[in-house]
């Protein structure tokens, strides 16, 4: 193992987690939220990813253009998804497996839909040009995309703990995660923040899944099923609720897949494995996650 | 020798101390309440007996036995059995079934024998269903054996929870606030319910409870908590003319 | 009254047999397979139907378990020159390759193996609340996947098993699945599966009531976990032709869509909701082929089905949460009850006095 070699694997292990931070922190706000794993947002970023598709081959659309009506279609699936498979449930104060069963029921109708419409076989997910560049510095080569990846996510980071700790937005949602029936109380318009939280966390998974399609351009139905269970895994694992934690999850998962395959390529068939040994680890010895709080369950 | 000893007990909640130095002792035959103000730490105090919480400091010995920290399940096995404060019923299931339930823990036939109905294991269900059946009759219960829990009325559902923890056999019985949303007329009747349960049964009886009449007319010895405190404790009489306890709970009378 | 019941339900599982001898000589090999289908879904339902809906975990292994059980099932029957076939590759494990058993043997082995994982898997993450434990269960299936694809000696990775004698047939399937039918019957009846039922309502109070949360949940996870090993086994050798990719989460969600859609907690549920939905699979191909009308040929969408069972989940959650049965037998009371109501309906009618 060359240290160029090292650094090419270890950018690629960072844009991978920074792709699984996006992912993951919208599983962990609607979790914080509702207290619901929501199966089908893995299945969101296939949807994103076929919409950029669609819109520049279909619709003849200039790359950046698809990419935005992708990420509002996208926002506004999961508010729809929400409204009709989650709410009716919740307003009828359902156990929590109905809840769970419906998001499978969500992410299975996806899945087969978009087999059925867009067909099982992979399709090529178009790229522009500055996506495909690559960087070279001293014997070290780096796809301008692992560059790119990150920085995004970051700056889509520092937006959204801005807009959670320091607007009265954030703050509502905040309550609502920490006490709903307070917040309630207080006037706050729950269904409101909870419509809000899918759509913020929708559209972070939209961009996911177009840089995803960047990063991996064969695209299927089935892309966003692995991720989406990883990407759950690493919520957990940074702590369930916890948007920092999402991100040190992801990043922790994305990174060592990757070093995984390259320090031990005899395992790297146990690559997808790996996200789920992490899961038992985390669940033995440290359940609440690397950031998360204990709660105290009242008896 | 005590049949129940809890020494020290500490518990904590992070930065938040619930229960602070928390001492009782029990003998056998034994009626003793334990009242506060809300939230002064009595339900969890009954958890860190019962396993559910493990007490930060302190022991709990059980009949010279240590049972500190052990699960919930053993200790119940080991003759401590108790009602929730918001009645856990197994609402789903029917009354007789509720009962039922807590003769499991005493099952000396396995699954296999459960499943193809050995007769060792036929005998012990007839067992457990006849004595289930005399439990049921002596909390009058017994009409409504094959309704479902959690369609009973309140007053029901809770001699039903107190019914499910004898089923247990237990030595110790801890009753969380049984007189909670009763009339007069129910507690008078839980009084005398508690003391014949305490002698037909062989019990001893440990009680949260905020119904004055109820603690005062049936509890031979009451402990005070105020804040995870143990500001007094005492006979009846003499509680009710602790100043300390006068002040934080029972009401101070005003000269008018 | 005890007596009665048990000649009842000797009565009916008579009958049963006296349908499969009917069905296995006279029917075409089509409606064969999915009857053979049916009794495999009926164990593979009751199979996730104990600890879901019975004990109250929310368990999405399924099709992980089945995996390993149709493994082992293949391994063990498969003769060692249709082995040497398949594991052209690579040559596969010395002592496997002369593995041979009879099919009774290959279908408890099948089971304990499951089983045995299902211990070991789920004793770490029992304690895990609902969610959960759905996805360390569902992560668990993926696993088993990666690993029977990377195990190429022992499980032929990629390639799957191909050649495996196909022994199931109504006879196994049909007195497997009457035989795990009466004894979840029994079991939970008895006091276990009160305890288990009390796990569910109340996780606290059943432990408060002596009641080992751990030892119990255990056994309903093995016993589920064996249960969907001998039904992967049984798949195993009526598709003759198995791979690491078959037992994906989806076959899971189909078996968990016909535990709900039957009812979670009833065992009769669970057996209409199975048959039905196993029909109504073969059915609904016909939607993924061109339906002529005569006046208008509608073109077959493929994947259809698939869409259509994704909607009946949600519905069925949505709007019939408790599935046809809820947590209700169908006993031989109900039925007598319900024939006795429409008997009488209809004697009414006959005897009613003509006027005029």
């Amino acid at each position: 193992m060359t240290f160029e070699l090292f650094v090419q694997h270890l950018v690629n292990g960072i844009s991978l987690g920074s792709l699984y931070a996006l992912i993951a922190i919208g599983y962990t706000m609607v979790y914080g939220i509702i207290r619901l794993i929501n199966f089908a947002h893995g299945d969101i970023i296939t949807l994103a990813a076929y919409f950029v598709f669609f819109g520049v081959g279909l619709f003849a659309m200039p790359w950046w253009l698809a990419a935005i009506l992708s990420i509002i279609l996208t926002a506004i699936t999961g508010i729809i998804i929400e409204k009709a498979a989650y709410k009716p449930l919740r307003s009828k104060n359902a156990p929590r497996i109905s809840l769970l069963i419906s998001a499978i029921g969500v992410s299975f109708f996806i899945e087969n839909v978009s087999t059925v419409v867009f067909g099982g076989r992979p399709k090529s997910f178009y790229s522009p040009e500055i996506f495909k560049g690559v960087i070279k510095a001293g014997g070290i080569s780096i796809p301008n995309l692992s560059v790119i990846i990150p920085i995004v996510t970051a700056v889509l980071l520092i937006a959204l703990v801005y807009l959670v700790n320091k607007t009265v937005t954030g703050m509502s949602m905040r309550a609502c995660s920490n006490d709903m029936d307070t917040a309630k109380l207080m006037g706050i318009d729950v269904d409101r923040v909870i419509s809000l939280t899918f759509c913020i966390g929708s559209a972070l998974a939209a961009i996911g899944g177009i840089m995803w399609g960047l990063k991996y351009p064969q695209i299927h139905p089935l892309i966003g099923v692995m991720p989406g269970l990883k990407c759950f895994i690493a919520a957990v694992v940074g702590g369930i609720g916890n948007i920092p934690g999402a991100v040190v999850g992801g990043m922790l998962l994305g990174l060592g897949e990757i070093l995984l395959v390259a320090f031990l390529p005899g395992l790297s068939g146990y690559r997808d494995a790996f996200a789920f040994i992490i899961l038992i680890l985390i669940l033995l010895f440290r359940p609440t996650g690397i950031l998360g709080e204990k709660i105290a369950e009242k008896v | 020798m005590n049949l129940l000893e809890v020494k020290n007990i500490t518990i904590k909640f992070g930065g938040l101390t619930a229960v602070q130095d928390f001492n009782l002792n029990l003998q056998q035959g034994q009626i003793v309440g334990l009242i506060g103000p809300n939230g002064a730490g009595k339900t969890t105090a009954f958890n860190a007996i019962t396993g559910i919480h493990k007490p930060t400091q302190g022991k709990v010995i059980l009949e010279g036995r240590d049972i500190t920290g052990l699960m919930p399940d053993k200790i119940t096995k080991l003759g401590i059995a108790r009602t929730f404060q918001n009645i856990r019923l197994f609402s789903n299931l029917s009354v007789l079934q509720n009962v039922l339930v807590g003769h499991h823990l005493r099952i000396k036939s396995s699954p296999l024998a459960a499943t193809l109905h050995l007769p060792q294991y036929i005998k012990e269900e007839k067992q457990m269903i006849e004595e289930t059946k005399e439990l049921l009759k002596s909390v009058k219960l017994d009409d409504v054996q094959d309704e479902k829990a959690g369609s009973l009325p309140y007053g029901k559902q809770r001699r039903l929870e107190i019914a499910r923890a004898l089923a247990t056999k237990p030595k110790i019985l801890l009753l969380d606030e049984p007189a909670a949303g009763m009339n007069p007329q129910e507690s008078q009747e839980l009084k005398e319910f508690i003391m014949h349960i305490r002698d037909e049964f062989n019990l001893t009886i440990f009680m949260i409870e905020h119904h004055m009449a109820v603690v005062m007319g049936v509890c031979e010895h009451i402990l005070v908590l105020d804040h995870g405190i143990t500001i007094a404790q005492g006979t009846p009489e003499q509680i009710q003319n602790d100043q300390k306890v006068i002040e934080a709970y029972l009401g101070v009378e005003t000269d008018a | 009254m005890r007596q009665n019941k048990t000649l009842k339900i000797i009565g009916v599982i008579l009958l049963l047999g006296l349908f499969i001898y009917y069905a296995q000589n006279n029917l075409d090999s089509y409606k064969i397979r999915i009857l053979n289908l049916c009794a495999i879904n009926i164990i593979l339902t009751l199979s996730l139907n104990l600890t879901n809906g019975f004990c109250g975990m929310f368990s999405l292994g399924t099709a992980g378990f089945m995996a390993i059980g149709a493994y082992t099932s293949a391994i063990l029957t498969m003769p060692p020159e249709v082995k040497q076939m398949n594991f052209f590759m690579s040559p596969m494990n010395q002592h496997l390759m002369n593995l041979n058993a009879p099919f009774i043997v290959a279908l408890i082995m099948a089971g304990l193996l499951a089983a045995l994982v299902g211990f070991l898997i789920g004793a770490p993450v029992l304690k895990l609340k609902g969610d959960y434990l759905a996805i360390a269960t569902l992560g668990f299936g993926e696993i088993i996947g990666v690993v029977f694809t990377n195990t190429q000696t022992i499980t032929n990775g990629a390639l799957g098993l191909k050649g495996i004698p196909q022994y199931t047939n109504l006879y196994w399937g049909f007195s497997l699945a009457v035989l795990t039918i009466l004894s979840l019957m029994t079991l939970l009846n008895s006091s276990y599966g009160r305890a288990f039922k009390a796990i569910r309502e109340d996780e606290t109070a059943a432990q408060a009531m002596g009641i080992n949360l751990f030892y119990h949940k255990s056994l309903a996870f093995a016993i589920s976990a064996f249960l969907a090993g001998v039904g992967g086994a049984l798949m195993a050798n009526l598709l003759s032709t198995i791979d690491p990719t078959m037992f994906k989460f989806t076959y899971t969600y189909q078996i968990l869509l016909m535990v709900v859609l039957g009812g979670m907690g009833s065992i009769t549920g669970s057996i209409m909701s199975a048959t039905i939905m196993t029909i109504m699979m073969e059915a609904l191909r016909a939607v993924e082929s061109t339906i002529d009308l005569g006046f208008v040929t509608i073109p077959g969408i493929p994947g259809m089905r698939m869409v259509i069972f994704s909607i009946i989940l949600i519905a069925v959650v949505l709007f019939l949460k408790n599935g046809i049965m809820g947590e209700n037998e169908l006993t031989f009371e109900t039925l007598e009850k319900a024939i006795q109501r429409f008997q009488s309906k209809k004697g009414r009618e006959n005897h009613e006095p003509t006027r005029g």
